[in-house]
């Protein structure tokens, strides 16, 4: 590799930091800081599967198993899966994972989703295989 | 529309062809083809058909976009930046013709009477179909929603 492409190269990979920040590793491990413990697959699956005293889980839209698309309870729409085995597009932005986070788990519970929460959530995700 | 036809609907001189050829113009400025927003498109369609912006006027997105929290038992809620940037747009692209001029109630496209009429043939059994499910999803059977083409000819009722 010669000095120009290199340059490109090390532009185009931080270009591609600003713009995407992160990875799936990237995401878990940015609640688990913030939740100051790692997160439990088996307590993600169930939270993901559970209504939390509501109508809707998690899985009502994402379907049951995130490796497969799943269908927005009330519209219908065909919703990507969640889990990056199945879809590489996913969880790879803060502010997506974030803003998704903030609006679903409002619907699903009512209120914000805990740090701990979403590490175990995200602990099952990016585990779980196609 | 042009002035010409406004002054004629006004003044209720015009034959059956003619109110047919103002129903045509104002149905074409409604299904006008505009391109939408990307912000529009990415975060709307996320979960719903990116209705066109013309479908709706613009009191009533104004009232939409200021309760995404809320979006119709959904929170939909945008960051600052986002939301300025989609509601000044819609703002920019909302339908101002009379079709639209009197708000649908609880702003849904689906309320308006004209959609009530022109979609009075489709059975209940078919608006329950899983593949359908309500007049909401646009794109169920008019194929070229997300493209702004709502033409009969393109609409195919799936089973």
């Amino acid at each position: 590799m010669n000095i120009k492409s290199y340059v490109l190269w090390a532009c185009l990979a931080s270009v591609s930091a600003l713009t995407h920040a992160s990875d799936p590793m990237a995401q878990l491990h940015r609640w688990e800081v913030a939740a100051g413990q790692a997160g439990v697959v088996a307590r993600g699956e169930l939270f993901f599967n559970s209504t939390h005293g509501g109508d809707w889980s998690c899985a009502s839209c994402h379907g049951q198993s995130p490796v497969q698309a799943g269908k927005h309870a009330s519209t219908g729409k065909t919703i990507e899966p969640l889990a990056p085995a199945a879809n590489p597009k996913r969880l790879t932005d803060d502010a997506k994972v974030d803003k998704w986070f903030r609006r679903n788990c409002k619907d699903v519970l009512a209120r914000e989703c805990t740090a701990i929460e979403k590490a175990d959530v995200l602990a099952y995700l990016v585990g779980v295989k196609k | 529309m042009t002035a010409i036809h406004k002054t004629l609907c006004k003044r209720g001189l015009l034959g059956l062809m003619a109110c047919g050829m103002c129903f045509t113009v104002l149905a074409s400025e409604y299904e006008r083809r505009v391109d939408l927003l990307d912000a529009y498109k990415q975060e709307c369609s996320a979960c719903h058909t990116a209705y066109s912006p013309a479908m709706l006027g613009g009191a009533s997105w104004q009232r939409i976009m200021s309760g995404l929290d809320r979006h119709y038992g959904v929170d939909a809620s945008l960051d600052a930046k986002t939301l300025t940037e989609v509601s000044r747009w819609l703002q920019g692209h909302a339908g101002t013709s009379r079709k639209v001029s009197v708000a649908p109630p609880e702003d849904r496209i689906t309320r308006f009477a004209w959609f009530e009429r022109e979609h009075r043939k489709v059975p209940d059994a078919v608006w329950k179909r899983a593949s359908v499910r309500g007049p909401a999803q646009c794109a169920a059977c008019h194929t070229r929603a997300d493209q702004g083409d709502y033409d009969e000819d393109h609409v195919r009722i799936p089973r």
